[in-house]
């Protein structure tokens, strides 16, 4: 393969430089905030304050995420870097009014590390900090362990509900509590067919052969449970939903999904895999979905939680109740994802 | 000539050496964390290395714990990721504890790297055999602490091949921390990359007291 042609700067700004170019495209709802985090303009005074963040690298999330009914702000990494705690401070007293941050992140060590030191500082600070951690990707651990999971494209699902759960809450507990119950209801399965290239070395972040699929790897290119031989769409698809009806089953924290179970959908491209190839996976999952009477109610697709020009899709699904579907239906803007009032063609 | 003992001016010479040294293995590191990770460890070291020149090239130092203070400070807030966490935590951890001590002689490199190791291991939660730095580190505290009664050259000595056999070692092992975690049994046969991180930072102090 020719050689990437990236365009950018110097490679060792490629983060500053994107999360200028952020807050450029916010065009004003968002303020840049110390040395690389961004903040909600307005955060109403009393609200119980909901902080995203991670590495740079994976746009639009995790700073895209950052909006109307979404996340108050958050706290930007260098490329696949979790934020340094300075910066993790930084953001937190930018989005906190009073009542407390949340802190709603993928579960990486580097992330776990740097934001617990952060909110070391913050409580330093007299702010109340709560960490809830995203662990969705099922391939990464069994149900028994699912704390132990990384967090992959099921927080944008779960960045949504949080979100909207935030606007209403009256605590710091009432929306730890939310945030809990919007993470163990998504689950997520990704496959990748070629790697992403770190900006700074221009090197793939994987090697792997040109006719296999990684199957369940993670949003870096993490190794997944095996790889198969490149297939169809039509092919592949069961096999990836077959983990998460799985995973739903085994776990006895949840009830497996069936008959009259209603979810949000979100098929995910990981960067250059196109909506063509997309709208394709779309199909084939609501065909399969259908056959075991699950609804869905609601569909995202796209190419949200991305490894720069890694190709592969990950599913997510969110299952609901009347609580999630409630905070689902509440409108919600951003860079990254905005939706209507309500559910298509709920 | 070796020296005995290091004056805080000579601790930050050594530590500037030790940064150009990271900078100059990054290709080493990134390829040594493709193999399990996401192939940042390099670049993030060299992010931390060149912060370390700029605060050490613009401070004078009367205490060398200071200096291994500034080290810490200095990559927790320019790499992020779990090796400004760590690694920050291990200079700063460690650097706080001889911070008191105005000069760096054996017993001040046993200290240093054995309170630092601990840190580490309280932060991150790893433990020896985890297929972490901390393979590297945990063998090298022991060295430093045995070699504590004899001079500094010996004692790094001991302390940099404890540290390279750490790092050797970690090949065989399973990861079971952070990325790579997810590789179970294929991770054998790589090193860990914070590992070789740390037997080249324990190497360049090596090279630098027996110059």
């Amino acid at each position: 393969m020719s050689e990437l042609k990236k365009l950018i700067n110097d490679p060792l700004k490629v983060a500053d430089e994107l999360v200028e170019g952020l807050v450029d495209a916010y065009n004003g709802e968002c303020v840049h905030v110390g040395q690389r985090s961004l903040a909600l303009k307005n955060i109403p005074d009393g609200k119980v304050a909901l902080l995203v963040g991670g590495g740079c690298g994976h746009e639009p999330i995790y700073h895209g995420l950052v909006g109307k009914n979404l996340a108050d702000g958050a706290a930007c990494g260098d490329i696949f870097a979790a934020p340094p705690p300075g910066i993790v401070l930084e953001a937190t007293q930018a989005v906190d009014k009073g009542k407390g941050v949340l802190y709603l992140y993928g579960n990486y060590a580097g992330d776990v590390m740097n934001f617990d030191i952060g909110a070391e500082l913050a409580e330093d600070e007299d702010i109340d900090v709560r960490t809830v951690l995203i662990c969705d990707d099922v391939a990464s651990a069994p149900p028994t362990e699912k704390q132990n999971r990384r967090g992959v494209a099921g927080l944008v699902p779960i960045v949504k509900l949080v979100g909207a759960a935030s606007q209403t809450a009256c605590s710091l507990d009432e929306l730890e509590i939310s945030a809990k119950k919007a993470c163990l209801m998504t689950r997520s399965i990704g496959v990748s067919m070629s790697p992403g290239s770190i900006p700074a070395t221009g090197k793939p972040t994987f090697d792997i052969d040109a006719d296999k699929i990684g199957l369940g790897m993670g949003i870096h290119g993490e190794p997944g449970v095996g790889e198969i031989p490149m297939t169809t769409t039509d092919e592949l698809v069961p096999q990836m939903l077959d983990y998460l009806f799985k995973d739903f089953e085994a776990d006895e924290d949840v009830a497996a999904l069936g008959e009259g179970d209603e979810v949000i959908l979100f098929v995910n491209s990981l960067g250059a895999t196109t909506m063509m190839e997309l709208l394709i996976a779309l199909r084939k999952a609501k065909q399969i979905l259908s056959e075991r009477g699950i609804k869905i109610y609601d569909v995202i697709v796209g190419p949200l939680v991305t490894c720069q020009e890694m190709t592969g899709i990950s599913f997510s699904i969110t299952k609901l109740d009347d609580e999630l579907k409630q905070h689902w239906n509440m409108a919600c803007q951003s860079i990254c994802y905005t939706k209507l009032e309500g559910a298509q063609g709920a | 000539m070796a020296k005995e003992q290091l004056t805080p001016a000579e601790t930050k010479t050594m530590m500037l050496q030790v940064a150009d040294a990271i900078i100059e293995a990054e290709p080493i590191l990134t390829d040594a964390d493709r193999a399990l990770g996401d192939g940042d460890h390099g670049v993030g070291m060299e992010r931390g290395m060149n912060a370390i020149k700029e605060k050490l090239e613009a401070s004078e130092y009367e205490s060398a714990g200071k200096v291994f203070m500034d080290v810490g400070m200095a990559m927790m807030s320019s790499m992020g990721g779990a090796s400004g966490a760590v690694f920050g935590t291990l200079f700063r951890a460690g650097g706080k504890s001889i911070k008191d001590s105005g000069t760096f002689g054996s017993k001040e490199l046993a200290e240093l790297i054995t309170s630092g190791t601990q840190s580490v291991m309280d932060r991150g939660g790893a433990k020896p055999g985890d297929k972490t730095m901390i393979d590297a580190l945990d063998p090298a505290a022991t060295a430093a602490q045995a070699a504590a009664d004899q001079s500094l050259p010996e004692a790094i000595n001991a302390t940099a091949a404890a540290g390279e056999a750490g790092r050797d070692a970690s090949k065989a092992m399973i990861a079971t921390m952070g990325r790579a975690k997810t590789l179970g049994e294929k991770s054998i046969g790589h090193p860990d990359a914070g590992a070789v991180s740390i037997a080249i930072i324990l190497n360049t102090m090596k090279n630098f007291i027996n110059s």
